[in-house]
């Protein structure tokens, strides 16, 4: 067949595809008009196939190229509804997804809590270390913070319940950033994750075991339980996802570095998107319930030993049963 | 990095171009120009602007309602800072308005659009790819690839590609449809219909010289060659 009697005979349909195309790609087609539209994008498929095959102008396939390449674009759309996939995804895919992930997972719990904890002991016994991490400015200002004597405690200690909501932006946007920072530096074959995560546990250790040595045990200790649980297991499995990177670049296995990287980041990034919940709740735990005085620090302890248990359960036990919501 | 297996195939070796082919189910070749680094970063520079005024704006207003309006912009300013271009990419067919501008769009790297995952990952890395200053990892990583990815690119799949604008229609010039004097495989063909539709691109003298190779062949004087070329290529799309 002649190009010219081709063209005539489906320009046509051709047409109607780049109109049904326009609307698709504005959001406006009507569902009736989206019944044909896969069997008239398989359709300009063949032609396309057929005018190459056939040695036609490169014009006309330049044209039906840019219809396909349009054409591919819409019918490939990931229209997955987000809402259903994200409750299944906090109900059973994120607890699943740490399991699964356990080893990097436990290993970053190892270097953050284990450096913590190591730090805190270390300063509680030897106070003068906490001058080895931290300038004496910063030193003060903490202890200024967890001074038993102030009436609402935490990083911003002279403010009132208005102030809580710019609370809530301060930690979403630091803390979130840090676990971003800890789980993308991980890129650097592990280094990023690895530094982030034993600096902050260092950091966090020395903050805790020097106040707790000068007495400030119980404004500290209180404040920090409740939003701790989910905000620090949301730093390690940050770092935990940022360590899978690392590790596919520097162990690939059967794969290209590259393509190893590719599969590793795309359940790291998964891990991330529950990281992310957790600090939205420990950000909003932090502004509106540690920063409270009104109840008594053996209410918080209670509170925030409650809440550990429930963050341990849920990433033990979520999602086991064989009906778990996917 | 080794580069992927897809990118292997892409490049073939004959021809010094950055074409991306992808192979789709429907057992086509969909082809994609991958963009260079000075396009992508204007867009991201026309990006940068955008969101710089936004948040000048937003603090603008919200510092009226005091704390209250402080803590809604810290978070806008989050959403601003980490989701901007993860919102736009997913939500307008991977393109930020940045990318709009320059003509670019994101896709996966078998051409279909991009999604969460994908367009999460590559702008979480975004972070490393900014190392030690002004996107230097970045930079590096897309001048060494064949398709020009970042890190964030490798580790997410993704490709930056232009966006084609529809070919204008080609118009032959005006001649009596003839049949060749001689078979032509599809490549010849392809190629003399090719000349005839390029020609209004091409000075005359550079048609008559291009035409004149072919003169021998046609058995006609040089002069008339592109005359007869017109002629042939008419031949091919219609009737003769």
């Amino acid at each position: 067949m002649k190009q010219s009697l081709f063209e005539q005979q489906h320009q046509a349909d051709w047409q109607g595809f780049a109109l049904q195309l326009d609307a698709l790609e504005r959001g406006k087609a009507d569902s009736q008009q989206t019944q044909t539209f896969a069997a008239a994008y398989r359709h300009l498929c063949q032609h396309l196939a057929l005018a190459q095959s056939r040695g036609y102008s490169s014009h006309l396939i330049d044209r039906l190229q840019h219809l396909a390449m349009r054409g591919h674009q819409q019918f490939y759309r990931h229209r997955s509804p987000i809402g259903g996939q994200l409750l299944g995804f906090i109900l059973a895919g994120f607890p699943r997804l740490v399991r699964t992930e356990w080893r990097f997972v436990l290993a970053a719990c190892l270097l953050f809590f284990g450096s913590l904890l190591l730090m805190g002991a270390l300063v509680y016994y030897f106070p003068d270390l906490v001058y080895a991490v931290m300038s004496p400015d910063r030193v003060a200002e903490m202890e200024h913070m967890y001074d038993p004597d102030a009436r609402r405690i935490g990083r911003f200690s002279e403010r009132d319940s208005g102030d809580d909501w710019m609370m809530f932006g301060y930690y979403i946007m630091n803390n979130i950033g840090i676990a971003f920072q800890t789980f993308a530096s991980g890129l650097l074959f592990g280094l990023g994750s690895l530094f982030f995560l034993l600096f902050n546990g260092l950091m966090i250790g020395a903050v805790a075991g020097h106040l707790t040595q000068i007495g400030y045990g119980e404004t500290f200790w209180s404040f920090v339980i409740g939003h701790g649980s989910f905000e620090l297991t949301a730093i390690a499995l940050a770092g935990a996802a940022g360590l899978k990177l690392g590790w596919a670049l520097l162990v690939p296995g059967r794969w290209p570095r590259g393509e190893a990287l590719r599969i590793a980041a795309a359940s790291s990034v998964r891990l991330i998107g529950g990281v992310t919940v957790f600090l939205l709740l420990a950000a909003f735990i932090e502004a509106y319930w540690s920063s409270m005085t009104l109840a008594s620090a053996n209410v918080k302890y209670i509170v925030g030993g409650a809440l550990w248990l429930l963050v341990l359960a849920y990433l033990l036990l979520a999602g086991r049963g064989d009906h778990a919501p996917d | 990095m080794p580069p992927t297996p897809s990118s292997v195939s892409a490049t073939s070796p004959t021809l010094l171009d950055t074409r991306f082919k992808v192979e789709t189910p429907e057992g086509i070749d969909l082809i994609l120009r991958p963009a260079g680094v000075i396009p992508r970063a204007l867009a991201f520079g026309i990006d940068l602007l955008i969101r710089g005024a936004l948040l000048g704006a937003l603090y603008a207003v919200l510092a009226l309602f005091g704390q209250f309006g402080m803590g809604l912009a810290t978070i806008l300013m989050f959403l601003l800072t980490w989701w901007y271009m993860v919102l736009f990419e997913v939500l307008n067919q991977g393109r930020s308005p940045g990318k709009q501008v320059m003509g670019l769009r994101v896709i996966h790297d078998d051409g279909t659009p991009i999604g969460w995952a994908a367009s999460l990952t590559r702008n979480l890395l975004r972070f490393v790819d900014m190392l030690p200053f002004g996107y230097t990892l970045g930079i590096i990583s897309s001048l060494r690839h064949p398709a020009f990815k970042r890190l964030g690119d490798i580790a997410a799949g993704t490709l930056v590609v232009y966006r084609d604008e529809a070919p204008s229609a080609a118009v032959l010039p005006e001649a009596e449809a003839l049949r060749a004097p001689f078979t032509m495989n599809l490549n010849e063909q392809r190629a003399l219909l090719g000349f005839a539709e390029r020609s209004q691109n091409l000075s005359s003298a550079r048609r008559q010289e291009l035409a004149s190779i072919l003169a021998e062949p046609l058995r006609v004087p040089a002069e008339q060659a592109e005359q007869q070329i017109h002629g042939i290529a008419r031949g091919l799309l219609g009737p003769t």
